[in-house]
């Protein structure tokens, strides 16, 4: 659906905002673009829609390319920025209109009908932008990105500044978007967002794709199993049978802890845990906790400001 | 072309003036109604004729002139400059729309309101003084060159201006003066040699002057010299449009 390859957007010789970007994002899936601020998310979002001339390389939407094609290429796209660059005076249903109108797209009455009932808006339908709350005003960009039927759908952070209430409607309408065979991409600081809807994930710092994988499979490659075994009785200090196992002593003494990889961790938690029954320890309990995709973001970009 | 894109960015725009429908009408009856008081009435009665013609008839050309260039500058400037303001000019960038149907669309939109509001003036003006249009056609082609040239350049001021303050800068600094000291309200004849030769140099007195022949069929330059400084400044402004939106001039980075 999408195709970049090698995309460099340099400012000047100091700011490099993307560099050598190749990304290839397919039909149908919700892809989450992950980044600190600064790391080129916006940019990279601004190079495809058409709002920012890339320095060099190639990108293509649905193999059309986004310069030479980009009547085609922008048709197929919609929308949603991060701020809320709406005409305050304009209503909702009127600004609405105006958005497909600019995409080339015929009046349909019962289609902006259809998306203002969808988004919560057609009671609002005449009011003016100002009168609206930041949430309403981030339901009203989402229908204009949607006014002319795009294939693909940008969000540029979604749900930033909107209610838990919001956000849950958010993540229920972009997945109903793609059920309709619509192509998201998102990006987001909120990295839970991206654990409960995307398909893949992208890792963007300093202009650089750290990484594009499945989440799934990000999340089994790189995340970990903490398992804290509670005693019955304090331990002072971790019995040599287990100093093999790297496991370490709670600051109270009360428990043990180890971590295990989610790529092996089946074996290596019997394996610990068989080798503490060995020493003769009590075991009160056990508690599990495994790493989110936020520890696994933190981790990743912490690993490439070490280099 | 992308018609329905053009219509979108018209109707828009002309949806605007609609919003403050008052404020667009009354403005221009009332300033051009204190114009006939004061210089067709007060000054008017001290000046019997000018080129043959009654001196409140005379100005209604100068007035048309003064309110189609500043209006349809303004207009331009300012539909062009909001967007960038709020920032939705996004949805322009983004949107399937080639610089050529922007343009249409905006500077159609401008040049529309400002050629509609300069006819309210004339028709303002006739409960003042009585005249006949000598070239109506002629008269109608060059409202709409100039309205059209003018509004090109208000989209010029619209796309470089890049605060509120810059917006008013180029309209009251220099098309304000130009256009009051481009002949509106008067003829070269009555000024002394020297400011004759200074008016000369005003590109906006031989547009005036041929608007003014549209209406009695006389003025102070010969219609073909006005027709090709107005086709020239139009060519400029389509030039200089065409560059910007070539390059991206603060608009795309």
């Amino acid at each position: 659906m999408i195709s970049i390859q090698n995309l460099n957007k340099v400012y000047d010789p100091n700011l490099i905002a993307l560099a050598e970007i190749s990304l290839e994002i397919k039909s149908g899936e919700i892809f989450a673009l992950l980044g600190p601020n600064g790391a080129g998310k916006t940019t990279l979002i601004s190079s495809i829609c058409g709002l920012t001339r890339q320095t060099s390389g190639f990108i293509k939407v649905s193999g059309f390319d986004t310069i030479r094609n980009y009547k085609k290429t922008r048709s197929l796209i919609g929308l949603v920025p991060q701020e809320f660059p709406l005409e305050n005076y304009e209503s909702v249903i009127e600004t609405v209109k105006f958005t497909r109108g600019l995409f080339g797209k015929n009046p349909d009455a019962d289609y902006i009908e259809k998306i203002l009932k969808s988004l919560k808006l057609w009671e609002k339908k005449n009011t003016p932008i100002i009168a609206l709350s930041g949430g309403m005003k981030r339901r009203v960009l989402i229908a204009k990105a949607l006014s002319h039927k795009p294939k693909i759908l940008f969000l540029d952070e979604p749900t930033s500044g909107v209610d838990v209430q919001l956000r849950k409607e958010m993540w229920d309408l972009i997945i109903d978007l793609r059920k309709g065979g619509v192509t998201v991409i998102l990006t987001t600081h909120y990295i839970k967002e991206a654990e409960i809807i995307a398909d893949r994930v992208g890792i963007l710092n300093r202009g650089k794709l750290l990484l594009v994988e499945e989440k799934k499979r990000l999340i089994k490659k790189f995340g970990k199993k903490v398992v804290s075994v509670e005693l019955r009785e304090k331990l002072y200090s971790i019995p040599k049978k287990l100093s093999k196992e790297k496991v370490s002593l709670s600051e109270d003494k009360n428990s043990i802890f180890f971590e295990v990889s989610n790529s092996d961790n089946k074996m290596g938690i019997s394996n610990t845990l068989k080798i503490i029954a060995e020493t003769g320890l009590s075991i009160k309990d056990i508690h599990t906790s495994e790493s989110s995709l936020e520890d696994i973001f933190l981790e990743i970009i912490a690993d490439e400001e070490r280099h | 072309m992308n018609f329905n894109s053009i219509k979108a960015i018209y109707k828009f725009e002309m949806a605007r003036a609609v919003r403050t429908i008052m404020q667009s009408i009354l403005a221009p009856v009332v300033s051009t109604s204190l114009y006939f008081i004061v210089f067709g009435a007060a000054i008017g009665s001290k000046i019997s004729q000018l080129d043959g013609v009654p001196y409140g008839a005379f100005i209604i050309p100068g007035l048309m002139m003064l309110s189609v260039m500043t209006t349809s500058v303004n207009y331009a400037a300012f539909g062009i400059y909001l967007p960038k303001y709020t920032g939705s000019i996004y949805e322009m960038m983004s949107a399937p729309i080639s610089a050529f149907e922007v343009i249409i669309g905006y500077v159609g939109a401008a040049a529309t309101k400002s050629i509609l509001i300069s006819f309210l003036i004339l028709l303002t003006a006739t409960a003042f003084v009585s005249f006949e249009i000598q070239h109506p056609l002629w008269m109608l082609i060059l409202l709409i060159i100039t309205g059209i040239t003018f509004s090109l350049f208000g989209f010029i001021i619209g796309l470089w201006a890049s605060n509120w303050e810059k917006l008013q800068l180029i309209p009251l600094i220099v098309i304000t003066p130009l256009v009051f000291l481009g002949g509106s309200f008067y003829s070269t004849s009555m000024l002394p040699v020297f400011w004759q030769t200074i008016t000369k140099l005003n590109p906006i007195f031989y547009i005036i002057n041929g608007f003014r022949w549209s209406f009695f069929g006389s003025s102070d330059v010969a219609i073909h010299i006005s027709l090709f400084c107005m086709i020239t400044f139009l060519l400029l402004c389509i030039t200089v449009v065409s560059i910007i939106f070539k390059t991206g001039y603060k608009i795309r980075d």
